[in-house]
């Protein structure tokens, strides 16, 4: 289950990923308008599984996706799940591994799947990252009325995923 | 048939996934660390919680503003002290007709017999105290006694461990009952056991109390955080201490 660690250097990112998967502590750069405010919700439909449009009807860019999905701050998907970045160390695997998950899952399912995993499973440990944020309990100030991606955010990320064929 | 079921038992044990332990049984966060860590944890030398301890050692026998000190009850270096009853907190106080922590006993008496003024949870002679006393009971098994007076708490804390937090919206429980012994991302998930409390992080560099550490995982999921010594704490502490009934108190531990 757990690689083998030699060296101390090696130790100490050990220890230091350890801290980026739980990296609750570092403040987190919110996306916000000009006025501060969250940007916008839109709202999405699935159908069979898949949500065929994207958010907003934005476009996502794969290497703004890739750099959200390695940023603990963001997309944090490292955290549970192994992907194509071997410039980072210490994947995690509370989640099944996303290399080549574009040659298995329709574009629209792997939006899905990141919008609200829970549509798939009610008791992932998953963020919703933009699921409706009105029946959450105990919200931290900071994040309230506020998805955990933007729609911007998202789409990048699904942009990224899709080329991982 | 029956010349198969060793090499079918050879094969079982050699499946990674069929060695985890089984669900409902309490297995504490010390199996799910690196050899090299557990041995740091045993190395009372090595181990960095010890500093903290040795503080409590030295608050101990420090007199209050009344010149008694803990030791005076208690018997030098808690000499008088009961490993089993250690064991046994959080326990229902019958004068104070609620659940008392040991980190709450040591900030009564610290009031009460030794004169001193109040100390809160984040005051630093209070996790030094709590450690070196949990300390004393290190090898005694956590026996807590969630039936009678403390059932209502348990029941509460129980409720809290399986309620949905924060924008993340998960519980508890999700995690550290479905999921221990898998990677997020350079770390090992546990139980979630209280069994080690306090503990030295090395994720954080600093031993840590368990409400602190409740605080951590809730601010974790984008959640608001109890105020300092809630009921909902105390809930939890009872819940998830009677959850690691049965392990060895193995303060100061080492987790990530």
């Amino acid at each position: 289950m757990n690689k083998p660690v030699d060296s101390l250097a090696k130790r100490i990112r050990h220890y230091c990923h350890g801290l980026l998967g739980l990296a609750f502590l570092a403040p987190v750069a919110l996306p916000a308008d000009e006025a501060g405010n969250p940007p916008p919700y839109f709202d999405w439909q699935t159908e069979n599984y898949e949500i065929n449009t994207p958010l907003g009807g934005l476009t996502g860019v794969a290497e703004r996706g890739r750099a959200i999905a390695a940023d603990p701050l963001r997309g944090n998907c490292l955290a549970c799940h192994q992907l194509p970045i071997p410039e980072e160390d210490f994947h995690g695997n509370l989640g099944p591994p996303l290399t080549g998950i574009a040659s298995r899952q329709s574009t629209g399912m792997i939006r899905l799947h990141i919008v609200d995993q829970s549509r798939f499973n009610p008791e992932t440990v998953m963020p919703g990252y933009y699921r409706p944020f009105g029946q959450l309990h105990r919200v931290a100030a900071e994040f309230r009325g506020r998805t955990y991606l933007s729609a911007q955010e998202v789409e990048d990320v699904v942009a990224y995923l899709a080329t991982l064929k | 048939m029956k010349a198969l079921v060793p090499i079918l038992a050879v094969l079982l044990a050699a499946m990674p996934g069929l060695q985890a332990p089984l669900a409902g049984e309490a297995v504490s966060g010390y199996d799910y660390l690196q050899p090299d860590m557990q041995a740091m944890q045993d190395d009372l030398f090595a181990n960095p919680g010890m500093l903290v301890v040795e503080q409590g050692e030295a608050l101990f026998s420090t007199p209050g503003r009344n010149g008694k000190s803990c030791a005076d009850c208690h018997g030098e270096d808690g000499a008088r002290l009961d490993a089993r009853r250690i064991a046994r907190y959080p326990v229902y106080s019958e004068e104070l007709k609620q659940a008392v922590t040991l980190h709450g006993q040591i900030q009564r008496c610290w009031k009460e017999r030794l004169g001193n003024p109040p100390i809160g949870y984040r005051d630093e002679e209070l996790l030094p105290l709590e450690s070196f006393v949990r300390y004393l009971a290190r090898g005694e098994p956590v026996n807590v006694d969630a039936s009678g007076a403390l059932a209502s708490y348990y029941a509460a804390g129980r409720e809290l461990f399986h309620r949905r937090f924060g924008q993340v919206d998960i519980a508890c429980h999700q995690c550290h009952d479905y999921h221990a012994g898998q990677m997020f991302r350079g770390q090992v998930l546990s139980q979630g056991q209280t069994n080690g409390f306090p503990v030295y992080r090395f994720t954080e560099g600093q031993v840590t109390g368990l409400q602190e550490r409740i605080t951590q995982c809730l601010t974790k999921l984008r959640a608001e955080p109890f105020a300092e010594e809630s009921p909902e704490y105390l809930d939890l502490e009872v819940y998830l201490s009677a959850r690691s009934n049965g392990l060895r108190i193995e303060t100061p531990a080492i987790r990530y």
